[in-house]
C-alpha cells in the first residue's frame, strides 16, 4: 500500500514531472543569454537581443497558456477573456513604468505622464498615485485582476453559470474592458495605451543586460508557476477539480462546495494571467486597449489546444509552437495569418483533440500494444 | 454471510477512530424518525412531479421506494438532497435539522449520501482517487491543498474496496470499469463517507444475477447502523431485500406496508404491479 501514498504524494508528481520540464526551460533560456551577452556579434552563435526579448515575449504567452490550461484542462471553464487579465497585469505594470520616466517625457512634467499633459489634465488621478513605488504597482497587479476574477467567479459560478454561457460571459468581460481603456477620460492613455518606457528599478530598459535579466526573470517564473500549479494540481485539490469537470453534482453531493472550489481556481488563474502581462510590457515596450480584444483571448485557447488540454506543459509547447509559427508566417503572408490560425483550430479539434502532447501519449500506447502483440499477449491483460 | 461482517467489523473500527477527529453533527432522533417528509409539492412548468406527499423514514430502516415511471421517486430523491427546491412542505433530518434551504453539499456533510439513478463517479480518476475524495474528512479548499492520507484512512479505504469488490482494480481509471462495477464503486463511495442515511437510486440496473445478490446482500447489511432508502424497478431485488415498501404513484404515496401487503393491495395491483403480470 506504500505506492498508493507514493501515488497521492503531490511531491512524488514534482519529483517526476518538473525536471526535464526545468531542464530544457533553463538550458534554452540560458544557452540563449549567454550567446547573447558573451559571443561576439560576429560569431554565427551570436544571439540577438531582438531575439532575446522574442523568446521572453513567448515565455509570456506560455505562461497566459498555462493560466488557461490550469482552469479549462483541469476543471472546463473555457475562459475566452483571458485576455483581460493578462492587459489589466500589463497595465499596472505600465503605470510603474510611466511613472518611472518622470521628467524626461517629451512635455518634462516631473509628475504627469504626457498623455495627461497632452488632455491638459492638472493633477494626477487618485488611482495613479502610488505607482511610482514598485511594491505598489506588484500588489496592484495581483488585486486588482484577482479581485475582478472573485467578483466574476463568485457571481458566475455562484448562479451555476457554465459551458459556453460561461465562456460568453468571460469575452464580454474583456470586450467592456476593452471599450472601457479606449476611452481618454478612464485616464489609462486612451487608444495609444501606455508607452516610452524608460527604465526598471533604475535599470535602463534599452540595455541588453536588462533585457536578458527580463527574459530570465519570465523563466523562472513560468518555471516557478508550472511547478506550484503541478503540486496544486496534484494533491487532493486538484482532484476535487478534476471532480468537478467530470462530475460536478456527484462532488456537491459527497460534500464539496464547487462554487468555491471554481472560484478559487479562477483567482488563481488570473493572477497567472497577469504576471504574464506585467512581465510582457516591459519587454514589449507598450500596452494599449488591443490587448484587450477578445481575439488575443481566443487565440490563447487555441495554443491550449494545439498543445494539448490538461497537461500544463501541452499548454506551454503550444504557445511556443504556435507564437513561432506567428512570427514565421506574418513575416511572409501577414494576411493569410488568421485563415492559418483558425484552420489550425478546426485541424487540431478533428483530428488531435488531445492536442500534440495526446499524440506523443497515443504513440506510446500504440507502440505498447504492438510490442504486447509481438509477445502472444493481448494488451488488455496488463491492466488488471 | 461475510460481507455482513466485513461492513459490521469496518464500521465498528472506523468508529473508534473517528470521535477523536471531529464530532459528526447531532441528529435528534428521539422520535426515532430519521427523515420526515411532510405536504412536499412540485411542480414543473405545471406537472405536479409530487402532490402532498408524505413519508416518514425509521432510523435503521431499509426502505424501499417503487413506482412506475414519473411516479416523483427520483424527484423526491432530489428534494431530500438539496438539488430540487419544492413549492410546499417541509423535509426534516431527525426532529430539529431543517433540510429545506441546505446545498447539496451541506446536506451531504450531514450524513446524507446519495447514489444517482446513472452510475456517477470520477470516470478520468482512479478508483482509489475516487473512494479519496468521498471520505468523510474536511472538504474546506485549505484543507485539501495539504490533505496527505493517514494511515487510518487508507486503512479504511483498503476496508471499503474490500467489501465493494474492487481491491484489484484500485489504479484503474473508473471509467474503464464495467457498469456494475461502477454502481459498486458508488456505492463504496456512500458507503466510505459513513452516512448516517443513504439514498440509493436503482442500484441493480446493468448488474449481472450474481453482482445483483452481492447488491442484496450488502444493502440488507448497512441496514441497521445506518437508514438506506432504495429505489428499484427491479421487482425481484425488492422482494428480497424489502422489509418495507412505499409505493409513489403521481407524486404522493400509494400505499406503504410490507412487500405481501403491498402486492395484495388493490390500488397498487391496478397501477403498477398489474402492468407487470
Amino acid at each position: 500500500m506504500s505506492t498508493i501514498r507514493n501515488q497521492f504524494s503531490s511531491l512524488h508528481d514534482l519529483r517526476e514531472k518538473a525536471p526535464i520540464f526545468l531542464a530544457v526551460l533553463f538550458g534554452t533560456t540560458i544557452y540563449a543569454s549567454v550567446c547573447n551577452l558573451w559571443v561576439p556579434e560576429e560569431s554565427i552563435f551570436h544571439v540577438t537581443t531582438y531575439t532575446i526579448t522574442l523568446l521572453g515575449k513567448y515565455l509570456c504567452y506560455a505562461l497566459l497558456a498555462l493560466s488557461v490550461d490550469v482552469v479549462w484542462g483541469y476543471c472546463g471553464i473555457l475562459s475566452l477573456g483571458h485576455g483581460a487579465f493578462f492587459a489589466l497585469g500589463g497595465y499596472t505594470m505600465g503605470m510603474y513604468l510611466m511613472r518611472q520616466v518622470g521628467d524626461r517625457g517629451v512635455y518634462g512634467d516631473p509628475l504627469l505622464p504626457d498623455f495627461m499633459v497632452f488632455l491638459d489634465w492638472q493633477e494626477l488621478p487618485w488611482f495613479w498615485h502610488g505607482f511610482d513605488q514598485f511594491w505598489v504597482a506588484m500588489l496592484a497587479m495581483i488585486l486588482v485582476p484577482g479581485l475582478l476574477a472573485f467578483v466574476f467567479g463568485w457571481l458566475a459560478f455562484r448562479s451555476r453559470v457554465a459551458g459556453v454561457y460561461l465562456s460568453i460571459m468571460t469575452q464580454a468581460l474583456t470586450y467592456a474592458l476593452m471599450l472601457a481603456f479606449f476611452r481618454n477620460e478612464m485616464g489609462f492613455g486612451g487608444n495609444n495605451g501606455l508607452t516610452d518606457f524608460k527604465d526598471i528599478l533604475g535599470f535602463n530598459l534599452q540595455s541588453d543586460n536588462v533585457r536578458v535579466a527580463l527574459f530570465l526573470c519570465s523563466a523562472v517564473v513560468l518555471a516557478l508557476a508550472y511547478c506550484l500549479s503541478l503540486l496544486i494540481m496534484s494533491s487532493r485539490f486538484g482532484r476535487v477539480i478534476l471532480g468537478v469537470r467530470d462530475a460536478e453534482n456527484r462532488a456537491r453531493f459527497i460534500g464539496f462546495k464547487t462554487e468555491n472550489y471554481k472560484v478559487s481556481l479562477f483567482v488563481y488563474s488570473a493572477i497567472l494571467a497577469a504576471i504574464a502581462g506585467a512581465l510582457y510590457v516591459p519587454q514589449v515596450g507598450i500596452i494599449n486597449p488591443g490587448e484587450f480584444s477578445p481575439l488575443n483571448s481566443i487565440e490563447v485557447v487555441v495554443w491550449v489546444a494545439v498543445g494539448g488540454r490538461g497537461t500544463l506543459y501541452g499548454a506551454i509547447v503550444g504557445a511556443l509552437l504556435v507564437n513561432y509559427a506567428k512570427t514565421r508566417f506574418t513575416a511572409v503572408f501577414p494576411e493569410a495569418w488568421l485563415f492559418a490560425l483558425g484552420a489550425l483550430f478546426v485541424s487540431v479539434t478533428i483530428f488531435l483533440p488531445q492536442g500534440l502532447m495526446g499524440l506523443i501519449k497515443d504513440k506510446r500506447s500504440v507502440t505498447g500494444k504492438l510490442f504486447f502483440w509481438r509477445k502472444g499477449r493481448k494488451p488488455e491483460e496488463e491492466i488488471v | 454471510m461475510t460481507i455482513l461482517e466485513d461492513v459490521k467489523q469496518a464500521v465498528q473500527r472506523r468508529q473508534s477512530n473517528f470521535f477523536s477527529a471531529k464530532p459528526p453533527p447531532a441528529v435528534d432522533i428521539s422520535h426515532q424518525v430519521l427523515l420526515y417528509v411532510e405536504g412536499l409539492s412540485v411542480s414543473f412548468d405545471g406537472f405536479k412531479a409530487l402532490n402532498n406527499l408524505n413519508l416518514y423514514i425509521n432510523d435503521g430502516e431499509l426502505r424501499c421506494l417503487i413506482g412506475a415511471n414519473g411516479a416523483g421517486k427520483t424527484t423526491l430523491m432530489d428534494v431530500i438532497t438539496g438539488k430540487t427546491h419544492p413549492d410546499t412542505g417541509h423535509v426534516y433530518f431527525g426532529q430539529t435539522i431543517d433540510l429545506l434551504g441546505k446545498s447539496e453539499s451541506e446536506i451531504a456533510q450531514l450524513g446524507i449520501g446519495r447514489k444517482f439513478q446513472k452510475p456517477t463517479v470520477f470516470e478520468e480518476q482512479s478508483v482509489l482517487a475516487n473512494l479519496e475524495l468521498a471520505m468523510k474528512v474536511n472538504k474546506s479548499i485549505i484543507s485539501t491543498l495539504w490533505a496527505k492520507l493517514s494511515p487510518s484512512e487508507l486503512d479504511w479505504i483498503s476496508q471499503v474496496l474490500e467489501i465493494i469488490g474492487l481491491k484489484s482494480q484500485y489504479r484503474m481509471l473508473a471509467g474503464a470499469l464495467s457498469h456494475g462495477q461502477k454502481q459498486w464503486l458508488e456505492i463504496g463511495m456512500l458507503l466510505i463517507a459513513d452516512p448516517r442515511l443513504m439514498l440509493v437510486d436503482e442500484p441493480v440496473a446493468g448488474m449481472t444475477a450474481q453482482e445483483t445478490e452481492r447488491t442484496a446482500e450488502l444493502l440488507t447489511s448497512l441496514a441497521g447502523d445506518r437508514t438506506v432508502v432504495v429505489v428499484e424497478h427491479d421487482m425481484e431485488f425488492v422482494r428480497s431485500i424489502a422489509k418495507t415498501v412505499t409505493v409513489l404513484h403521481q407524486g404522493s404515496v400509494l400505499a406503504e406496508g410490507s412487500m405481501s401487503d403491498v402486492q395484495n393491495n388493490p390500488a397498487v395491483i391496478e397501477v403498477y404491479l398489474g402492468e407487470e403480470d
